[in-house]
């Protein structure tokens, strides 16, 4: 081991030949989506599977499209609108409560977030039911805002944003800007929130990827005629099963903002999923 | 909202004494209130959509409860019934098995996968990892409902994996096979490894940067290789990342919804003919988001559900906590 410079040893074959395994079950099934979308219905019952994408995208995608049934632009906006409230408020709400948590001497400061982290825990089925309840009550059953409201905060982000700021954010700096006579919020908004805008980011990622793939409680509180993109999808898979180039032409429309969004942004993803993960 | 927004303070000599006063006033304000007014979103936001819903859950569960109905067809307090109908009702102990079932059947291969893949990742040499970091990061990115329809239709009769395993020469498989629970659950369970797999390698990827390099070093003065330098050093370093792992993986595995729902197609929650891969939370919505009228009973199965995942995570504590010694 010690022979190379300090215990650093050549990467092995092997190494490269796991890897690459790996990465190729990652991406194939993504592969298999675009190929089964842009091929004929027959391809995909022949005794092989198919291995190369044709041209009948366009053809299959129109068929999804002419359902009357299958709400596909209706879900992807509402998917959009939901995604972005929800990722905006969080950001925001996060942001003050991480530098508030991180920055300021208050009262309970540790209690409550000890309180916050505990509240992680609480499993989202756990309120299913009284929250179908109240939506019903405020008449938001099948309105989108049923899906947003109880998303606005995040006790993770708000926990994330609390060691981004703690490492990001030196005390000197606050000190400073309170010397020059900077109101707390004007701490927020001219020194904290700059200097926290890459962790910002990459929570706004991680937020918008879990919204955008929410499905449990969209389905229990939205309908296919107004759905969110995973409640059509999934409306799609049992309408329409039988008919793969239809569905998968759906999905492969579906699924490309978060690749491409995975495929730009990956880097900062990975580093918010590290960071996030060795600080807990 | 003012309190947030209080003027610079003055210079000290020229302001009049009552605006100084008020000024001063305003500023020890701003810094004792601000700090509560910027964490209470949260809070606010919680009590509504967390904590109250949690406990009326409870709440209802001792109760007879239609959901849809409540005003024509009032609620009725039935004590702990819920809860003792659970005891004899098969489809609960059903929903039970699954759930334990595709849990272990996909977490323990998956853990182990991912611990394999961050030692590969964290070779200090290689190349192309910002590739292979990407390339397991792309199925979390997939939405579950896209990975459902995906692995439904590889699975199917005629699909990719029977092809695969036929050139092996395994015949084909009927991974709908009624009654057939080992068939239904590896399905799932596949899914799920797919989709968190990459992504628990990055969590314990990082965990495994943050271990101090010298460690390696002595240990490899020490005479150590590469395998027992894992279990000696890599594995008790990773204690608290493994820990963070396993116990997301349990709280989100133990709720497994979405796959098994589209897996069966995905119209009804039943999971199967038989229900082969029906789980708790399936279930649980089962009788109170169709059928609305058995929202109680549903009610006592996600309490139930929810002690469930905290015993089993202070159990997986306890585990690792002395696995790690």
């Amino acid at each position: 081991m010690a022979r190379r410079r300090r215990g650093v040893r050549r990467t092995s074959p092997w190494v490269y030949i796991g890897l690459t395994l790996v990465s190729l079950i990652s991406i194939y099934p993504l592969y298999f989506v675009f190929v089964v979308a842009t091929r004929s219905l027959d391809a995909l019952n022949s005794p092989t599977p198919p291995w190369l994408p044709g041209g009948e995208f366009f053809n299959n995608f129109s068929k999804a499209l002419a359902r009357d049934d299958v709400r596909f632009w209706k879900g992807m906006i509402n998917s959009i609108i939901v995604s972005t409230v929800v990722t905006v408020s969080v950001v925001l709400t996060s942001t003050l409560a991480g530098f508030a948590f991180a920055k300021l001497k208050f009262r309970g400061r540790n209690a409550l977030m000890l309180t916050i982290l505990v509240t992680m825990m609480v499993p989202t089925q756990l309120g299913l039911i009284p929250l179908w309840g109240m939506m019903q009550q405020w008449g938001l059953v099948y309105d989108i805002w049923a899906v947003i409201l109880p998303f606005l905060t995040s006790a993770f982000g708000v926990f994330l944003m609390r060691q981004y700021t703690l490492s990001a954010v030196p005390d000197e700096l606050i000190e400073a800007a309170r010397v020059d006579g900077c109101s707390t919020f004007r701490i927020y908004s001219s020194v904290v929130l700059p200097a926290v805008a890459p962790g910002a980011a990459v929570l706004a990622l991680l937020t918008f990827m879990e919204q955008w793939n929410n499905y449990l409680w969209p389905r229990a509180v939205l309908s296919p005629e107004n759905p969110t993109l995973q409640v059509t999808l999934g409306f799609i898979s049992y309408t329409y099963y039988t008919d793969y180039s239809l569905v998968f032409a759906a999905l492969a429309v579906a699924i490309l903002p978060l690749i491409l969004a995975v495929l730009f942004f990956g880097k900062q993803i990975i580093g918010g999923i590290m960071e996030g993960a060795v600080k807990a | 909202m003012a309190l947030t927004t209080a003027p610079p303070q003055p210079p000290q000599t020229q302001q009049p004494e009552p605006v100084r006063r008020r000024r001063a006033l305003l500023n020890r304000l701003d810094l004792k209130v601000s700090p509560y007014l910027y964490i209470l979103p949260f809070f606010v936001v919680f009590a509504i959509f967390g904590a109250y819903p949690m406990f009326r859950t409870l709440y209802m569960s001792f109760y007879d409860w239609d959901l849809a109905n409540a005003r024509f067809d009032p609620p009725v307090f039935i004590g702990l019934d819920n809860y003792v109908r659970m005891l004899d009702d098969p489809y609960y102990w059903n929903a039970m098995r699954n759930t334990f079932g595709v849990f272990l059947l996909a977490t323990i291969p998956q853990l182990a996968l991912a611990l394999l893949i961050a030692a590969m990742l964290n070779r200090p040499l290689l190349r192309g990892r910002t590739f292979f970091r990407l390339a397991i990061l792309l199925p979390n990115a997939t939405s579950v409902t896209a990975v459902g329809i995906i692995f439904l239709t590889l699975f199917k009769d005629t699909g990719v994996i029977n092809w695969a395993l036929g050139l092996v020469g395994i015949g084909p498989i009927d991974w709908h096979g009624s009654g057939g629970f080992w068939s239904y659950w590896t399905a799932v369970a596949t899914m799920v490894d797919w989709r968190w797999t990459g992504y628990n390698a990055l969590i314990l990827l990082a965990g495994m940067l943050a271990i101090p390099r010298d460690l390696y070093e002595s240990a490899a003065i020490d005479g150590a290789g590469p395998w027992r330098q894992f279990w000696s050093v890599t594995f008790p370093m990773l204690r608290p990342t493994f820990l963070f792992v396993t116990i997301v993986s349990i709280v989100g595995g133990l709720q497994l919804f979405t796959e098994p729902v589209i897996y069966t197609y995905g119209y009804t929650v039943r999971g199967g003919d038989a229900r082969e891969v029906q789980t708790l939370t399936m279930y649980m919505y089962e009788n109170s988001m169709v059928s609305f009228n058995n929202a109680g009973y549903g009610a006592a199965i996600s309490w139930s559900l929810f002690l469930l995942i905290i015993m089993a995570s202070i159990g997986n504590f306890l585990l690792i906590r002395r696995t790690a010694r």
